[in-house]
């Protein structure tokens, strides 16, 4: 197991009490930053870490920062997505349940830096449980002085809310989430402006996921160059992957980004290889919108070096050969399992989840899925495959937001690498009914 | 005039307004623009949603000579100086359009042989020209049921393709907005929350910023053909509104009455509900004379008698929404 940034102490017992995390060092980048540091020298630190977004664009968050338009007379807002949503993604949850006070303690670091006096955690509407653990860590923070007026006596104010979302995966778009948090319906906004120059209540704003909010106070207890140290290149630091499917092993692991793929699904350390010893069949290695990559382009790049996880290997090949490393949900899929029956499941959802203000996006999803729908059960044509290829064609790039990517690269990739699997449904539809959806079966646990 | 921003838009320049969008700068060379399903001018925050008006801009700016790698929404993206746009001259754009439309198609009853926004709908005059004459759609169409909202103004929510604009417009003319989206996605429906109905005094406008046939006058349902009545400028003193109309005639009656709009399909200002539906008589009103509706309207002069033949694509309606 490599360096633990984010899980070192998870398992440590009290660790989700204040007085718990404390003992393990907690609130110390609080003490660090706002008694020796400048906010601008927090940037700094952060932008020499070349910490990436772990939301799924892995936009350089240093960067993202220092765009906030700090000039303007108005309230500066930070806002942590925790709308996590993305199916095959559970990590921010899994944080937030255990080690609640490492998010918190991140936000105030990360409010510092950003100048901000008011900040909130937008957690998705069904985990209500999750909700009531951080109001309780915040109340707790509240008591110890960690946050409110004059924190740890430096004159810097914060106040934190958690705002529970109203259960949309639309939300966890940022400007749709900026939005809601509005108390508006969730429409993503058309951009630009982009939330740093007009998010929250028209002020600059800026939106992190809740794991890239979370590294923030190691990168200022250590430093930036320490957390650059870590992974290859441009991957600096560790990543959550949220793992599931034909595994033995599904769960959260937390991996110095740079391990081989085939390192990830087969060592007993993280995956422990597929369950009876089947055949790997297909990735899904960023959450269910990055595209579906067979087993030998997954394991090694059409270079025939062996894929990383890394943002730069996983995409090494461009949308031809590879894929992305998105939010970090990674499905695995066994020689059993039915790609058209999957990217169906998939579709649905995009489909479902469409917040329907424009036309491609709300037309096309659900064109794909009835499309899709058909071919598994038996009803499809030969001409439905290139029809799908063009609707998704249609719907990329044509949108408001990336949710019509989304929609449109689950479709694209499964048919770029399985158009085999797809023609034998259509012609032989009685011998595909007997195959599972074991994302969908083996992922709820 | 340093402060003119120049755009190019097909190979034709202009120089342009700081803050002109690139839609209303095409608008300007007046050639060829490109369409605009949801953008509306007289309301603030329209567009962005339908993506008819994509275009390309093939280089940014003058200081910024790459292009924006994304096709974008013309009726927002404001123009920058220098700024090179594609619009039909780009295969890519007109791809493009020809999936926008196909989409906004997809799911539309197709009803216009008994629709009363037929001849004046820009849905139709958009699919004539950017559409294709077939259909690749063969799954079941989306239907709504028709609600209530009112005496005035009937909603059919089937024919609706989600622009926004009659939101928009209840929030900016009126003081109380009683109706907006409901759900989500492909069922997201305008609707007033458990049947209110839309009553106040500008509420009729909503039925003017319709493109389609999804809110349509009462009083004029199903009376005529748009293109057998013929319209008229009037005014009257109105405590209101500015009382200027076009009043829509059959022989000697007035069969509807509605706002002014440009070539663009935009309203040149709103009216009120009484100058709208209560003043039917020829005696309420000063006539001004008959309205140039423009070359290419069907409702222009001397086309009234033709019968019009609907494109391909309108005839091909197997599913008739009533
Ligand atoms: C449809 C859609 C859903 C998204 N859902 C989430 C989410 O649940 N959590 C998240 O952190 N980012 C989500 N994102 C990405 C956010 O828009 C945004 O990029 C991210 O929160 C930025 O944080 P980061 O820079 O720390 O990654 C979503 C994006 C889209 C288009
Ligand atoms: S792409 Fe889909 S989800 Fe995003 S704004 Fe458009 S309709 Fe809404
Ligand atoms: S007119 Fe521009 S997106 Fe609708």
């Amino acid at each position: 197991m490599g360096k633990q940034i984010l899980l070192e102490h998870i398992n440590k017992p009290g660790i989700n009490t204040i007085d718990g995390y404390m003992k393990n060092g907690g609130y110390a980048s609080v003490e660090k930053a706002l008694k020796s540091m400048s906010p601008d020298q927090v940037v700094e630190e952060v932008k020499t870490s070349g910490l990436r977004g772990r939301g799924g664009a892995g936009f350089p968050t240093g960067m993202k920062w220092s765009f906030l338009d700090k000039k303007s007379n108005k309230p500066k807002y930070l806002v942590c997505n925790a709308d996590e949503s993305e199916p095959g993604t559970f990590k921010d949850r899994y944080l937030m349940e255990r080690i609640p006070h490492l998010l918190i303690e991140g936000m105030i670091t990360s409010s510092f830096a950003l100048t901000a006096n008011t900040s909130y955690i937008y957690v998705r509407g069904e985990m209500m449980y999750v909700i009531r653990i951080l109001e309780k860590a915040i109340a707790e923070a509240y008591a110890k002085g960690f946050l409110g007026k004059n924190i740890l006596g430096t004159g810097y104010d914060l106040d934190l809310y958690v705002h529970p979302g109203g259960g949309a995966y639309i939300c966890g778009e940022e400007t749709a989430l900026l939005e809601s948090l509005e108390g508006k319906r969730g429409n993503p906004r058309n951009k630009p402006p982009f939330p740093a120059v007009s998010g929250l209540y028209d002020s600059p704003t800026v939106v992190n996921n809740v794991e890239t909010i979370a590294a923030v106070p190691w990168i200022i207890n250590n430093g930036g160059a320490s957390y650059a140290a870590i992974g290859i290149g441009k991957s600096s630091g560790t990543k959550l992957i949220s793992a599931c499917g034909n595994i033995n092993k599904p769960g959260v692991y937390e991996i110095e980004l740079g391990v081989p793929v085939e390192e990830f699904i087969y060592s007993d350390q993280y995956c422990g290889g597929i369950p009876e010893n089947r055949e790997l069949k297909a990735v899904v290695a960023g959450g269910s919108s990055v595209p579906i990559l067979p087993k030998e382009l997954i394991l090694k790049t059409a270079n025939g070096e062996p894929r990383l996880m890394t943002y730069e290997s996983l995409s090494d090949g461009g949308f031809v050969s590879g894929t992305m490393l998105g939010s970090g949900g990674f499905i695995v899929f066994n020689d059993q399992a039915c790609i058209v029956r999957n990217l169906w499941n998939f579709t649905r959802f995009y489909h479902h989840e469409s917040c329907g203000q424009c036309s491609p996006c709300r037309e096309g999803t659900g064109w794909m899925e009835k499309v899709l729908h058909r071919i598994e059960h038996g009803h499809g044509k030969m001409t439905d495959i290139d029809l799908l290829v063009d609707v998704a064609k249609k719907i990329e790039g044509k949108t408001i937001c990336p949710l019509g990517e989304a929609a449109a690269w689950p479709v694209a990739s499964a048919i770029r690498h399985f158009r085999k699997e797809f023609e034998n449904h259509i012609l032989h539809p009685e011998s595909c009914s007997a195959k599972h959806l074991y994302f969908g079966t083996l992922a709820v646990h | 005039m340093s402060d003119l921003l120049k755009v190019t838009i097909d190979g034709k320049s202009i120089e342009v307004a700081p803050g002109t969008t690139i839609l209303q700068a095409a608008r300007q060379i007046g050639d060829k623009y490109p369409p605009a399903m949801c953008y509306y001018t007289p309301l603030k925050n329209t567009g962005g949603k339908c993506r008819v008006c994509l275009v390309k801009v093939s280089q940014t700016s003058e200081a910024n000579p790459r292009p924006i790698p994304k096709l974008v929404a013309s009726c927002l993206t404001k123009v920058e100086n220098g700024m090179v746009v594609e619009n039909e001259s780009s295969a890519e754009v007109l791809e493009a359009r020809k999936g926008v439309v196909e989409f906004l198609l997809i799911n539309h009853p197709l009803d216009c042989p008994i629709c009363d926004q037929a001849g004046e709908c820009d849905l139709q005059n958009l699919s004539y020209e950017h559409g294709t004459e077939t259909t690749r759609y063969e799954e079941g169409r989306r239907e709504f049921n028709k609600i209530d909202i009112g005496p005035h103004i009937q909603l059919h929510m089937t024919r609706c393709i989600l622009c926004y604009r009659c939101v928009y417009a209840a929030d900016q003319l009126t003081n109380s907005r009683v109706h907006g989206v409901l759900n989500r996605g492909d069922v997201s429906e305008i609707s007033t929350y458990i049947q209110n109905s839309i009553d106040n005094d500008f509420s009729g406008n909503i039925i003017d910023v319709c493109p389609v046939g999804a809110l349509t006058d009462k009083t004029y349902r199903f009376k005529q053909r748009v293109w057998f009545s013929k319209p008229y400028n009037a005014h009257r003193n109105c405590t209101k509104c500015s009382g200027k109309t076009v009043l829509w005639m059959k022989d000697e009656n007035i069969i509807r009455v509605t706002a002014r709009k440009n070539k663009f399909g935009e309203v040149e200002e709103f009216i009120c509900n009484e100058c709208r539906f209560d003043h039917r008589s020829k005696t309420d009103w000063v006539i001004e004379g008959v309205r140039d509706m423009g070359d290419d309207s069907v409702i222009s002069a001397n086309k009234y008698e033709l019968p019009v033949v609907s494109p391909a694509v309108l005839v091909d309606s197997k599913f008739v929404s009533e």
